[in-house]
């Protein structure tokens, strides 16, 4: 246990990120080194730009870094094929997103469900499991619905459920209750409490002290670099 | 194996969402595909009819004439006319050959009247010709007798009638035993033709058949004009042993050489016309029908192919975010590329499963209110389902890659 504990799951070294458009680059990082280890509650802080999305979407293997190494488990993510990093997306790490992103025409059940298609799990199987988290992160009875007949809250609960149902090593959320208000964004945390109880990690960037507060190690980026206070 | 088929009922689900729009893809395909296979069964009908009636008339005979069936460009009647006759004794002497059965000496004329009492027929020929005819061109005598060597070596003025010609003169009584005029000469009938039917569009019953001793007789040949030196006269009818073509042909070109005294410097004199150069006539007409056909096909396949192309491509932009969202939860690259390859191929096939049956329906359409006979046949169902299938991959890849590479959060992003 002690030595899972220590091992980091994720490695990021002096991670840099380009974007270019045409022939003006923006850095948004520039040298980003970090470690997430197991049942790490972490808070990404910092200005609008400053670079958070970017490193928390480069953590997650949405995107790739410009230059840097990034190990999970030892591994160099740059050495993964297209299919493994897909893998990785699905099964390895969760991910829920400010804007919810979820599928408009599939009801909550089946947007939770959706990871497990690709994990080429069976139909009767997947709803099953889908109704399982869903209970647990009370959203029961709106699991039927689909999402523009739902509150912002119970969609974000659909996202987290989604995020969690291959039981991910880490969760990465981008601004989880920025699109909330203030009381279904605490309703949120205490789901997202419960879950680092339970073992599980996470990574999240937030705006909001509030939310960062819950956090038990926090990182502030600024001008793509982390900050050190 | 799971995966397939939600993959197929996906894209099932798509096109309910898009009904018209999808229809309206997969008309080109539908108008392409029910043309081909409408005029293909045409085609194929028109096969199967002319091959029966080629095998009704005995495929298998060899006919010796002056001139050619087949002619290709300018025919040189002079030199045609310079030709020898051909005579009862080349007939006798081509059927003493080991590889051949039968052969009968035939004239004819045309464009004749006959005569009973009141009643005439016009438009009917007459045939001179000895016993073997009827067996040599499958004709069966149905009421009287056939012909016997007799009726020929004595030149008895005989005929036998086909069936068109009985129904005109004899309408409600037995023709055997009456009298017939030919063209001023008197000539009774002793027997009636069963009926044949038609060869591309022409009765096979409207002649007299009389011994071609008599013949010779009531028309001497005459050599006023060209034509009467080049298509008047005998020709010879030969039915060859169990259908040994080749080497039928062999023997009778030797022979005849032989007769006609041609060294092998001298070009042939007579022409050996089959029933088969004729089909294979017909055959290079329907190939270029053929060429013609596939030529539509590929035209009107490559504009649907081009539509569904574009619908998909249509698809892919405004499903952007979906497949950001599928990548970014676990979809591979190798996932969504054949989620759409899937789904341009079924949008394919249901083009190309209207156009099958809409392309049926119209054969049977035409086959109905034509003289035209149309046979769908099941190779041209798989032909119909093989290329739309085809059209569907060709026509889909692009967009299904330019949607498998889509960055998750680029694609996210998209509004
Ligand atoms: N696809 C892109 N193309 C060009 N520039 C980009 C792209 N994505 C981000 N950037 C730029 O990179 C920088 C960091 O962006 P990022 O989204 O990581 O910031 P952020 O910290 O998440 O900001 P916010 O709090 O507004 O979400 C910004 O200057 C942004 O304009
Ligand atoms: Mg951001």
């Amino acid at each position: 246990m002690t030595m899972v504990k220590n091992k980091p799951i994720c490695r990021a070294i002096d991670i840099t990120k380009t974007y270019w458009r045409g022939k003006v680059s923006v850095e948004a990082l520039r040298g980003v080194s970090l470690e997430i280890r197991n049942n790490d509650y972490v808070s990404i802080m910092g200005a609008s730009g400053s670079g958070k999305s970017t490193l928390i979407h480069i953590l997650s293997c949405l995107d790739t870094p410009t230059s840097g190494e990034y190990y999970l488990e030892d591994k160099l993510v740059s050495n993964y094929t297209d299919q493994e990093l897909a893998r990785i997306r699905n099964t390895f790490f969760g991910f829920v997103f400010q804007s919810f992103s979820l599928l408009p025409r599939l009801t909550g059940i089946d947007n939770v469900a959706l990871p497990l298609i690709y994990a080429g799990i069976r139909k009767q199987d997947r709803a099953a499991r889908a109704r399982e988290i869903l209970e647990k992160i009370g959203l029961g009875d709106r699991a039927s619905h689909r999402p523009n007949e739902m509150s912002g809250g119970e969609c974000q609960r659909v996202a987290i459920g989604r995020a969690l149902i291959n039981n991910p090593r880490v969760i990465f959320a981008d601004e989880p209750t920025g699109n909330l208000d203030s009381k279904t964004g605490a309703e949120i945390m205490e789901i997202f409490d419960q879950l680092v109880d339970e073992g599980n990690t996470i990574v999240m960037v937030t705006h909001d002290p509030n939310v960062a507060a819950h956090a038990k190690k926090k990182i502030k980026l600024r001008d793509g670099l982390i900050e050190n206070d | 194996m799971t995966s397939i088929f939600g993959k197929i009922a996906l894209s099932l689900q798509t096109f309910k969402n898009h009904r018209l729009r999808s229809f309206l893809t997969t008309l080109g395909i539908i108008i392409g595909v029910t043309t081909v296979i409408a005029i293909l069964s045409l085609i194929e009908g028109l096969n199967r009819t002319v091959s029966e009636q080629v095998q009704a008339l005995g495929s298998d005979l060899i006919y010796v004439q002056k001139f050619t069936w087949i002619s290709t460009g300018h025919r040189d009647l002079d030199k045609l006319a310079e030709r020898p006759d051909l005579l009862p004794e080349d007939a006798e002497a081509i059927g003493k050959l080991a590889s051949i059965e039968i052969a009968v000496p035939t004239a004819s004329r045309q464009l004749t009247t006959l005569k009973h009492r009141d009643k005439e027929v016009s438009n009917v020929s007459i045939v001179g010709s000895d016993e073997n005819y009827s067996y040599v061109n499958n004709y069966l005598v149905e009421s009287g007798r056939d012909f016997t060597r007799d009726d020929i070596t004595h030149r008895r003025s005989s005929g036998i009638i086909g069936s068109y010609i009985a129904a005109n003169l004899f309408p409600d009584e037995s023709p055997v035993g009456k009298d017939l005029m030919v063209e001023g000469h008197r000539v009774r009938v002793i027997g009636v033709f069963k009926e044949k039917g038609q060869f591309l569009g022409n009765s096979l019953d409207d002649f007299i058949l009389i011994p071609n001793t008599v013949f010779e007789k009531f028309f001497p040949r005459s050599r006023a004009s060209i034509f009467d030196r080049v298509y008047g006269g005998y020709s010879v009818a030969v039915k060859p042993k169990s259908s040994n073509m080749e080497t039928a042909v062999d023997d009778i070109r030797e022979l005849m050489r032989r007769r006609h005294g041609l060294g092998f410097d001298r070009e042939d004199d007579f022409e050996l016309n089959t029933q088969q150069m004729l089909m294979d006539l017909y055959q290079n007409i329907t190939r270029v029908g053929f060429i013609a056909i596939v030529a539509i096909a590929a035209i009107s396949l490559v504009v649907g192919g081009i539509g569904i192309m574009n619908i998909m491509l249509v698809s892919v932009a405004e499903r952007t975010r979906e497949i950001g969202i599928r990548k970014a939860v676990g979809a591979s690259n190798q996932y969504i590329l054949s989620q759409f390859l899937i789904e341009s191929i079924i949008l394919a096939l249901i083009g190309g499963i209207i156009g099958i049956v809409l392309g049926m329906l119209l054969a049977a359409l035409i086959s109905t209110i034509s003289p035209l006979k149309a046979a769908v046949a099941f190779w041209m169902i798989l032909l119909g389902f093989g290329f739309s299938a085809a059209v569907g991959i060709f026509f889909g890849i692009y967009p299904a890659r330019r949607a498998a590479g889509l960055n998750p959060i680029e694609a996210l992003r998209y509004e």
